[in-house]
């Protein structure tokens, strides 16, 4: 009877043996959130003084005020403008940078520099590259669709480059065999291959743009991102609430519009 | 003798699309040009901004070079170390948060219809909000600083930790939560031994891919006063000291491509 007993325990404790590597790592979360709470004096204190300024906070936003809806108009109409703009200017750009960093076509001469220049691109933030341009050359929506522009490139060039490596090269041999240009295999041979796909990229920036022409004005990069922080200093907090909702209900209505475009072409 | 005229073969004609198909295609690229067309006619740029924009960049980066690095070790390295704590610190408290949210979004957990819709509505609504924005509203309630970077980073991430992690929870097999259902497990019992052990390696690749995101994004907060290296970024821009903007910008690339290699190396060794 006994002996049936520790039999069962065994088994069981082989069924669910402690991870004691996995426990190490979880103990190592917390000390490391200890430490790194105490690293920002991060405090019980503020928390609770914050929740209750935050209480006023909200109290302040509603109701929404729409009455300036001009201004709000004017700003999303704006934005709008930088999102389709740099997407157009982007998406294009990608195609021939793209093609130029993608190893199985190009000699490693012209690779080197296109990966180079793609990475440079997706490794700032677009608010940050918004920020150079608007030093640069100056604020109003220029800067923010250079800083789109770059952005997009970082994004949609190293999908596509992606995209043509792993293409089947059957295809690109045999158009090259009539004694097809190089534009001809491109055409003919690649694009064909990988023109979803690059559909699908091209239509996630285009969503992606729209939500970030919405903040690069933060920073002076024009739309309604300037509209946006200029009531948030004067503590206009309402305009601030309606200005969110005009802005979430503009970035919903840009998904269901990209869903329903990558369904057409899918 | 007769010429013999070849005919091509009669037969179906073959084409890839319906031609309604063909007519959504046309309308979108129809649409697409009207609207650029509209935004190149409507847009406020100034022409003059536009012709020299190559010349004052060039000129930018002039001032730029070389730069100033002996601003790193003062002032850089502390707020890159704030940046990245920021950023892990977010990761660790919007998992606490996403994990109950995504459970509560997975359908083969909860299995009312109402709560689902509810825990979803949660996750899209932390989404369709930028980290700038939740970063603002954070800044106004705690006031400037980490705390208000770390807290926007959080509910920022929520809304994509908590989606993939319901994705993940509902493409378990029911199989094993059969076996432990039948053995009488208990409901914490099935969650930690049925359906944890499934959903972990994509719950790890998960938290890595947004601890990368998060470090990039934790890079900005500093322009809305929340803190990091953002903060430090702003200042140096504002008294026009270029040669550290360089510093700064380098770091944050240096910071940005290790955290990269870093998450592919890890994923490599878990997955």
């Amino acid at each position: 009877m006994s002996m049936r007993q520790t039999e069962l325990d065994q088994i069981r404790a082989r069924a669910f043996a402690p991870d004691w590597r996995m426990r190490a790592v979880w103990l190592g979360f917390a000390v490391y959130v200890i430490y790194a709470t105490g690293q920002l004096n991060f405090t019980w204190e503020r928390f609770v003084v914050g929740l209750d300024r935050g209480a006023t906070f909200l109290g302040r936003m509603f109701p929404p005020e729409f009455t300036r809806w001009e201004l709000l108009a004017e700003g999303l109409l704006e934005s709008l403008q930088i999102a389709i703009i740099s997407s157009a200017i982007g998406i294009l750009l990608s195609l021939p940078i793209g093609l130029m960093a993608a190893r199985n076509l190009m000699p490693v001469a012209v690779t080197v520099p296109a990966r180079a220049f793609i990475a440079l691109a997706r490794s700032f933030h677009p608010i940050i590259i918004a920020i150079i341009f608007v030093k640069a050359i100056g604020f109003g929506p220029l800067a923010g669709i250079f800083a789109l522009i770059f952005a997009s490139i970082g994004f949609v060039a190293k999908l596509f480059a992606e995209a043509i490596e792993e293409i089947s090269l059957k295809q690109v041999e045999a158009v090259r065999a009539t004694g097809a240009s190089f534009m001809g295999v491109v055409i003919m041979g690649v694009l064909p291959q990988v023109f979803s796909r690059f559909i699908g990229f091209a239509t996630y920036q285009l969503d992606s743009n729209l939500r970030q022409s919405t903040m690069v004005g933060i920073v002076g990069g024009g739309g309604i991102g300037g509209t946006l922080f200029s009531a948030f200093r004067r503590f206009d907090y309402d305009f601030v609430c309606a200005i969110l909702i005009s802005i979430i209900a503009m970035i919903m209505v840009g998904e269901l519009i990209a869903s329903w475009l990558r369904k057409t072409f899918q | 003798m007769s010429v013999t005229t070849t005919t091509p073969p009669s037969g179906p004609t073959w084409q890839r699309f319906t031609p309604a198909e063909r007519l959504a295609r046309y309308a979108v690229y129809l649409v697409a040009v009207m609207a650029l067309v509209w935004s190149v006619r409507n847009v406020s740029i100034i022409p003059e901004f536009l012709y020299d924009a190559h010349t004052q960049m060039a000129d930018l980066l002039t001032r730029m070079w070389p730069p100033d690095l002996s601003y790193y070790p003062t002032t850089v390295h502390g707020a890159l170390i704030e940046t990245l704590h920021i950023a892990t610190l977010g990761t660790i408290l919007s998992i606490v948060m996403a994990v109950p949210i995504g459970l509560m979004a997975a359908r083969n957990i909860v299995p009312f219809r109402a709560v689902n819709e509810f825990a979803k509505l949660i996750l899209v609504a932390s989404r369709s909000v930028n980290s700038l924005v939740w970063a603002l509203l954070f800044v106004a309630i705690f006031g400037p600083g980490a705390l208000a970077g770390t807290i926007a980073i959080a509910f920022r991430s929520i809304g994509f930790v908590g989606k993939l992690f319901a994705e993940a929870v509902e493409e378990a097999s029911p199989g094993p939560i059969e076996a432990l259902t039948a053995a009488g497990a208990s409901w914490p019992a099935l969650l930690l031994k049925g359906y944890w052990p499934q959903v972990q390696p994509a719950f790890w690749s998960i938290a890595l891919f947004r601890w990368d995101i998060n470090v990039r994004e934790s890079a900005v907060l500093g322009l809305v006063g929340a803190g990091g290296i953002g903060l430090v970024l702003d200042t140096a821009m504002n008294f026009f000291q270029w040669t550290r903007v360089a510093t700064i910008l380098l770091a944050i690339f240096a910071v940005v491509v290790l955290a990269e290699i870093l998450v592919t190396q890890i994923r490599k060794r878990l997955i």
